[in-house]
């Protein structure tokens, strides 16, 4: 039966790119971009772009207020307290690197730093490159059969001696809610400070930080159908407090004199040099546009999309899924067949998927793997662009089987 | 522009294939055609890095001329490897760095393989064949 996608002529991309023969099963990489926000862009460049928070003038003045209405509906989004706890950064991995380099100095030899098996670069690097500049031993949280952080060896691991907990929300990789609520409490009590990389997770379902009890919760704009470029950094106000400047130029200074200087203190104080202003409004009209949608169609509608994904490729003889995925995405390999030559393949038909190590090596190594085809959906996919993509995967494997 | 046979034989069947099935085909024939390389060969100094999947790449060169042997774990790729080496085996230096191998790989339809976001690898064999022979 047909599952249409009501959202799907909201973004012009997908349409356009039907017209080039694709079908765009890729968007935990990236999302297209809905109207609304394209509309948004426009605006700003075709009636006055302006810098924020230095300018006196009228044009500055309406860039500085859409700027920091962005920063409340961002702020709403997440159900933080109060909008000064959202500092814009220029992606996720900036936010990441921003606490990595923030918290350094809290930080001294013999000290842990506990993040999982699965972690996506970004949440891996930095922790690992700040462990060998501070001679920190770096804590791996073993995984289960099914792609979760084994929470019994995790709460086992994560001790006194932990100083930051760092991992995913929902993986990259295997699609697996991680069980975010035990592990924070856990740390919390043992004195850590915990980070969330909801890179993945804040595009599904809405997510309350302030629940969740996390210090830090980052997440990158352009997944969650905004612009690119952009980042985000929400952090608890005390946690917030901790954080050394890592960055510096302009307009995160409070006092500047050619020896010293005296600076802000979150968010902008981190937002150093001119902030990707168009970016930011276009993120606001990307929330606007997502808090006008009926949240439970969408999650239903997700939710039979995937249902027809993992039906879809456990019919397929041969097709191993990587762990067990709950939403979003699905990661698998086949029997005999390497991902390179699948993933060849399934490109010639127009199939956008994403093959490879998901930059999230150290993961799909410890699977025994060097690869793996990747099919991730989003609220704009419909069931034509499964059955395209079965359709070239039986192509595909008839050709090289 | 003068061809080695089996490059004029490679530019004669892929300028007739019909379609990307066929071409698909045609490369994993002509990944079989490519020579084994020794195991002692497939070692780290010879692998290619900056691709999805294990490429090992060699050249040798006697009397003047270059000769190359390549391997890889996926097909499709060992396909263009096959056409890369029909067409720069036994050139020599100069020759190696006038021959443009984008116009060859896009003359047999091939050309979207080396597109700059693609990780197939033959881009970083291009590149490594190029240091390889550099200077010589």
């Amino acid at each position: 039966m047909f599952q249409p996608s009501p959202w799907r002529a909201d973004f012009p991309a997908i349409a356009a790119l039907q017209r080039q023969h694709q079908t765009y099963l890729d968007s935990a990489a990236t999302t297209q971009k809905p109207q609304h926000l394209l509309d948004a862009l426009s605006h700003y460049y075709t009636q006055g772009a302006a810098n924020v928070h230095r300018a006196q003038h009228l044009p500055g003045a309406l860039a500085t207020q859409a700027f920091e209405a962005s920063r409340e509906k961002v702020a709403a989004w997440l159900n933080a307290a109060d909008a000064q706890q959202i500092v814009f950064t220029h992606g996720a991995t900036s936010a990441l690197n921003l606490l990595a380099y923030g918290l350094e100095w809290r930080l001294e030899a013999g000290d842990e730093i506990a993040v999982s098996a699965l972690e996506h670069h970004a949440n891996l690097l930095p922790w690992q490159q700040l462990a060998q500049r501070r001679g920190l031993r770096l804590v791996i949280l073993p995984l289960d059969a099914n792609g979760h952080i084994d929470l019994e060896a995790a709460l086992q691991l994560i001790g006194p001696r932990t100083r930051v907990l760092a991992v995913s929300q929902l993986s990259n990789v295997l699609g697996t809610w991680q069980p975010l609520q035990p592990l924070l409490d856990h740390a919390r009590a043992q004195g850590a400070l915990s980070v969330v990389d909801g890179a993945q997770g804040v595009v599904h379902g809405r997510h309350d930080v302030q629940q969740l009890g996390c210090d830090f919760y980052v997440f990158s704009s352009h997944k969650l159908y905004g612009p690119d470029g952009l980042g985000v950094l929400y952090g608890r106000r005390e946690a917030l407090g901790l954080l050394r400047h890592w960055q510096f130029g302009g307009e995160m200074v409070q006092l500047a004199g050619y020896q010293q200087s005296s600076f802000r203190a979150a968010p902008l104080g981190f937002e150093a040099g001119t902030p990707p202003i168009a970016s930011v409004i276009g993120l606001g009209a990307s929330l606007d546009y997502l808090a006008s949608l009926d949240a439970t169609s969408v999650v239903e509608h997700e939710a039979a999309l995937h249902r027809h994904l993992l039906r879809g490729l456990n019919d397929r003889e041969g097709v191993r899924i990587l762990g067990v995925p709950q939403l979003a995405l699905a990661s698998f390999v086949v029997e005999g067949v390497h991902n390179a030559d699948l993933a060849h393949l399934l490109t010639e038909q127009g199939i956008a998927v994403r093959a490879g190590h998901h930059c999230a090596m150290p993961l799909v190594n410890s699977l025994g793997l060097d690869g793996a085809i990747r099919v991730s959906l989003a609220l704009y996919n419909d069931s034509h662009d499964l059955e395209r993509f079965f359709s070239a995967l039986d192509q595909a494997l008839e050709l090289l089987r | 522009m003068s061809l080695p046979d089996a490059a004029r034989e490679a530019l004669d069947v892929f300028e007739q294939a019909a379609g990307w099935e066929q071409r698909a085909r045609l490369l994993m024939q002509w990944g079989e055609r490519l020579p084994p390389l020794d195991a002692t060969q497939q070692c780290e100094a010879n692998r290619v890095h900056g691709c999805e999947s294990q490429v090992w790449l060699v050249a040798e060169q006697t009397d003047g001329r270059w000769h190359f042997k390549a391997a890889s774990d996926a097909r499709l790729l060992r396909g263009l490897l096959a056409l890369l080496l029909v067409r720069a085996d036994g050139l020599t230096g100069s020759q190696l760095q006038q021959l443009d191998l984008p116009a060859w790989f896009t003359a047999l339809g091939l050309g979207r393989q080396l597109s700059p976001s693609r990780s197939n690898g033959l881009n970083a064999v291009l590149r490594r064949m190029a240091q390889l022979t550099d200077g010589a």
